[in-house]
């Protein structure tokens, strides 16, 4: 063996002991310098460099039972990986400090655009509609500079944000119609494309990065739901005892904390999951475990309730606009769980589980597009109702496709990346119809 | 020779004391000195090592310094801080107590067991 072979030995280890998180960088230094003593004094016995470095190896102990030791004397670290940004960052600006430095930069910017746009946009929808064009071009630009994108995609980026914000604000919506308020709510759904191109570099066409744009949707979530709570807790508290103090707050937190703080924190939440990718990870699949369960049943209750309420042309238009959300949801639910899975595990329990809940939904989803499609029968088409008609027929080839591959994989007969790969690539259909209902939709039904 | 973990825990923390008292080292060294007062007999594992440095470095009892070796690699070397010093003494009288107790008393059951041998 030659030094060379001896230096790949050492940094093969070096990578393997970084790996444990009770082990800190600076100890893997020591634990090398010992090593690498170790080594050198066997050879001067006469042995060879492969055998001085695996007799190193062996006295250096079991790196489980080190690794214990270490966590034993450092049990805060197992904790502390939550560090928001490296304390011994020695010279100058590290990049975790310039990552921070940044997002924070974007979360003022994007408060600073929502507030001034609240204060100058009228009438109010008009800056309902334009609002996420406000905050979603600064999660864009922070996400393509953190991963240093090539100027055609800052183009692409620029080119879309732009082209939305043109045809969100050119086109004459009438304000009693509905065209309208169907693109503000469709307009979110590319926004959130595009910045799934700003997150996996420009690289959207490979499904493992989109696949990481989903990860990275989902641990957002739980992330902004976070922030979000402690947050309204602060805020609660603070205006309380303001208040009753005497002070006026509910007009300072009105205009100016919520305006800075709303987008500010999506930012916060963006950076704090690039930050830390690795500790929530773990959070994903315990959560969809735990929530996957509780969906079946509330879909089943759902189900029920609609089996026994007789005609369908009748059920309440509220309650197909919240099952659409729910179906939404699950579907969000659904890409999580998948998302989250180990595409080598064997099938197990949950996987079972899973497509119970897909086969639910499914049902759920062919109810209610029976109960719209007579609902149109009955009283005719309007933009509404052929948007949600279009989502639900979405959702039902998805679901329908879904469901089929995952029987497929349950019964050994096909590999969980066939599932995988059906989620990420059925996205861009998702993309389409928000396109056609933001950009189509309006000259179609004249604005109505 | 084989040494019972438990005792080679208890002798760990005055034995790295111990050679520390003779002035700064690093942990390769500690544990070639540790072999050389042992004759080789006493083995620890040395990962186990740095563990033990790191506890006594929180509790006040050694102050470590990143320096670098001959070679130009980083190296962590310990050296005893007086507290550590005020440990050693401790724990010197306590093991004297100690090992004076263990002599006293094989000394006194040796002749039973020779007997016992001869029998």
């Amino acid at each position: 063996m030659t030094d060379v072979d001896l230096e790949a030995q050492i940094a093969r280890w070096r990578s393997f002991v970084t790996r444990r998180q009770a082990i800190a960088p600076a100890d893997v230094d020591e634990l090398e310098d010992h090593l690498r003593g170790q080594v050198e004094d066997l050879r001067t016995t006469g042995l060879s460099d492969d055998e001085a470095f695996l007799i190193a190896i062996g006295r250096l102990g079991n790196l489980d039972t080190v690794s214990r030791e270490f966590a034993r004397e450092h049990s805060e670290r197992l904790w502390k990986q939550l560090a928001l940004v490296p304390r011994d960052a020695d010279s100058g600006l590290s990049p975790a400090w310039r990552d921070l430095a940044v997002a924070l930069g974007c979360a003022v910017g994007a408060g600073a655009a929502i507030k001034a746009g609240g204060t100058w946009i009228r009438p109010e929808d008009t800056f309902v509609r334009n609002a996420p064009l406000l905050v979603m071009p600064f999660v864009a630009t922070y996400l393509a500079w953190q991963r240093r994108v090539s100027t055609r995609v800052y183009g692409v980026l620029l080119l879309g944000f732009v082209a939305l914000a043109l045809v969100l604000n050119l086109y004459p919506y009438d304000p009693a119609g509905s065209t309208g308020a169907l693109a503000a709510l469709h307009g979110p759904v590319l926004m959130w494309l595009l910045v799934g191109v700003a997150y996996v570099g420009g690289r959207w066409r490979s499904d493992e990065r989109r696949m990481d744009a989903v990860r990275f949707t989902g641990e957002l979530a739980i992330y902004y739901t976070l922030l979000a709570i402690g947050g309204g807790v602060l805020t609660g508290l603070t205006g309380g005892v303001l208040g009753l103090l005497g002070a006026d707050v509910d007009t300072i937190l009105g205009n100016w904390v919520m305006p800075f703080a709303v987008p500010g924190a999506l930012l916060v939440a963006v950076w704090l999951v690039e930050a830390k990718k690795s500790v929530v990870e773990n959070l994903a699949p315990v959560l969809t475990k735990v929530f996957t369960p509780l969906t079946i049943l509330m879909l089943l209750a759902v189900l029920g309730v609609l089996a026994t309420s007789g005609d369908l042309s009748h059920v309440d238009r509220q309650a197909l606009i919240v099952m659409d959300a729910i179906l939404i949801l699950v579907e969000c639910l659904l890409l999580y769980a998948i998302s989250a899975r180990d595409p080598l595990a064997r099938v197990g329990v949950f996987d079972v589980l899973q497509l119970v809940l897909v086969v639910v939904a499914l049902l759920v989803d062919a109810v209610m597009l029976a109960a719209m499609v007579s609902r149109i029968a009955e009283y005719g088409s309007s933009p509404n109702k052929l948007a949600t008609l279009g989502v639900n027929l979405l959702l039902l080839v998805h679901l329908a496709c879904t469901a089929w591959l995952e029987l497929g994989f349950l019964r050994g007969r096909r590999p969980f990346a066939t599932v995988e790969r059906w989620q990420t690539r059925y996205l861009l259909v998702y993309g389409a119809w928000a396109l056609l209902v933001v950009v189509g939709f309006g000259p179609i039904f004249r604005f109505a | 020779m084989h040494i019972d973990k438990d005792l080679v825990a208890a002798s760990a923390t005055p034995l790295v004391l111990g050679i520390l008292a003779d002035g700064e080292l690093y942990g390769y060294a500690i544990l070639k000195r540790v072999a050389e007062l042992s004759g080789g007999r006493m083995e620890w594992t040395d990962g186990m090592l740095y563990p033990l440095l790191h506890r006594l470095e929180r509790l006040g009892y050694v102050a470590a310094s990143w320096g670098t070796s001959e070679v130009g690699r980083r190296r962590k070397h310990y050296s005893l801080t007086p507290s550590g010093r005020a440990l050693l003494r401790e724990r010197q009288d306590q093991w004297e107590v100690v090992a004076d107790a263990l002599r006293k008393a094989w000394e006194s059951t040796q002749r039973p067991l020779l007997a016992d041998g001869l029998a």
